[in-house]
């Protein structure tokens, strides 16, 4: 089944001192999640990433269409006790205290009293801030209410989590726990529906990318096979000190750093490469067909022109 | 969700916004509450010409009164406008929290606050009474029934203000909110005015004069000053008034803050 089903999700709000004028802030989105992915939605600030998440958790309404969430209405009330939302930077109330608002929180979840409490102190645990429970959150660091966020988003053991940025204001060590994080929620069976504009973490995290621009989705493909497409060049490396002229007739640009060459040529002349490498008794070190990064994905759909309104419904690769 | 859940949910607001509203030291109006009326008692307690219970009660109640509409107006606009500022709000709507039940949620904790407080204040009114007065007397009871209508001027404000926030900035609520309490305390007198106004004017006032809530109605300071009676029918009419008048104020802001885009 699938987890989200946005169907042609529309908004605009209306500007100007008239308030006549619409501006689009995400224009007919057609988009699937499935069950137990891991989905990022990746685009430049401003892009619609943030709308669209308030869209489907009913804190903005649409201009038109409409979404699914486990299989049921976006509207429907039963569905917010099933998800789990961190908003970008969140900001909690500051008087009370990371342990009390995981209980008021979980109150508001419907969590019954008996085990409430256990399951608090995990999450605490689990988010590496139990030393800090009964301290008010107005004393907390960026980081640490990032934390407090993602622990109010799992409290209550949502079936389908969604994070706006969950990485954002965090540093390398901070950033690496959330990335354990999500794939411990991906082996939990938990689907995961992340925005950001940080390429590595999704490439790593993600079953599935979506590239959204000025409130178009440019493009959706699984992260294995993007990254998989060669671009018709092979990545050459062996010890050499300097490159042989036979490949340099054969079109390869190289870079020498010590002793070892890195040429990359066109696919086809991968056997002549060979040859040389033979003939001037070089070791070879590893030969590997040229991948597609995501970052060199991302930027191709943002680059793309601006697709017509029939054909940017279900974009695809 | 159930209507227990719903309930249930509504006291968790509730709870939470009086909490905040504690650890925001908002309680810290008692002090000066308290500075204000012993320094009266023992003023007046000098003086002693025969007038020290009606000087009391009147200072202390329109204290009271004064101290509990500044609060109620300046933490209410904050609520529901706050709570958007802050995105506080997500991570509650984001749960199966109706819109409705976080204003209701809300406005029964800025309620609560309110209560306490005024519970505290009374305390002190009537201690600095038993400082001049030496004794408790049988009118006295009146005092506690002033003390009843002002907490429901009370509802009435909270409600106001949460409504106005509900589609304004914090700073148009205060000044919106404000207003109607001073032309609110005035509606006996604009009630007169339209009477005795004629064509499309008339009118116009008339409808004024209904529309804005009848705070003169909940003012028996003075009456309970003098040590006079209260009588059943209007303890019975302004609690009727007070509730039906905040329940619609509610219903306004529940209306307009169910159709709003938090942006």
């Amino acid at each position: 089944m699938a987890a989200i089903e946005i169907l042609d999700l529309e908004k605009s709000y209306l500007v100007g001192f008239w308030r006549k004028h619409r501006k689009p802030a995400l224009r007919s989105l057609r988009l699937t999640i499935e069950e137990g992915e891991v989905f990022g939605f990746l685009g430049p600030n401003g892009a619609g990433k943030t709308t669209t998440l308030k869209l489907l958790m009913g804190l903005v309404f649409p201009t038109a269409g409409t979404a699914r969430i486990l299989g049921m209405d976006m509207d429907d009330p039963r569905v917010k006790s099933q998800i789990g939302f961190l908003p970008e930077q969140p900001y909690f109330y500051d008087h009370l205290s990371a342990r009390e608002l995981l209980n008021y929180y979980g109150q508001l979840s419907g969590m019954a009293a008996k085990g409430r409490s256990a399951r608090v102190e995990q999450m605490l645990a689990r988010v590496g801030l139990s030393d800090w429970a009964g301290v008010q959150l107005r004393k907390f660091s960026k980081g640490m209410l990032q934390r407090v966020g993602l622990a109010q988003a799992i409290l209550h053991d949502p079936k389908l989590v969604f994070l706006d940025e969950p990485m954002s204001g965090l540093d390398p060590m901070g950033r690496r726990e959330v990335r354990d994080l999500i794939q411990q929620l991906r082996h939990e069976g938990k689907t995961v529906f992340f925005s950001t504009h940080i390429l590595s973490d999704a490439e790593a995290l993600c079953d599935r990318v979506g590239v959204i621009h000025q409130g178009e989705l440019r493009g959706v493909g699984a992260v294995v096979e993007l990254t998989s497409q060669t671009q018709g060049k092979i990545e050459i490396i062996f010890c050499a000190q300097k490159v042989p002229a036979g490949l340099i007739s054969l079109g390869a640009e190289s870079r020498v750093s010590g002793d070892m060459v890195n040429a990359v040529l066109p696919e086809e002349q991968q056997d002549a490469a060979l040859d040389v490498l033979r003939r001037e008794r070089l070791k070879l070190i590893s030969l590997t067909p040229v991948r597609r990064s995501l970052e060199e994905y991302y930027v191709q759909k943002l680059r793309a022109p601006e697709a017509p309104t029939e054909s940017r419904k279900g974009a695809g690769v | 969700m159930n209507s227990g859940g719903t309930n249930a949910r509504i006291r968790y607001i509730a709870f939470n916004t009086f909490r905040e509203a504690v650890r925001d030291r908002v309680l810290y109006n008692l002090i000066a509450f308290a500075l204000l009326l012993s320094g009266a008692a023992i003023l007046v307690g000098e003086i002693s010409i025969d007038i020290e219970r009606l000087v009391v009660v009147n200072l202390g109640l329109t204290a009271v009164s004064l101290f509990g509409v500044v609060i109620a107006s300046f933490i209410g606009i904050g609520l529901v406008s706050k709570e958007i500022d802050k995105r506080t709000l997500y991570t509650v709507l984001s749960r199966p929290v109706r819109r409705w039940e976080f204003v209701v949620g809300k406005f029964f904790g800025l309620t609560g606050t309110l209560v306490v407080n005024t519970f505290f204040m009374a305390l002190g009114v009537f201690l600095a009474l038993l400082y001049v007065a030496h004794k408790f007397e049988m009118m006295d009871v009146w005092v506690l029934v002033a003390l009843y209508f002002i907490v429901l001027q009370f509802l009435i404000v909270c409600a106001l203000a949460l409504f106005f926030s509900s589609f304004s900035t914090p700073l148009m609520s205060a000044v919106f909110t404000f207003a109607l309490f001073v032309v609110g305390s005035l509606a006996e007198d604009l009630r007169g005015f339209a009477r005795i106004t004629r064509g499309v004017g008339g009118w116009v006032a008339t409808a004024i004069a209904y529309l804005v809530p009848n705070f003169s109605a909940l003012n028996v300071i003075s009456q309970v000053a003098h040590g006079d009676a209260v009588s059943g029918r209007l303890i019975l009419y302004d609690s009727v008034y007070a509730l039906l008048y905040s329940a619609m104020a509610i219903s306004g802001a529940v209306l307009i803050f169910q159709r709003r885009n938090l942006k």
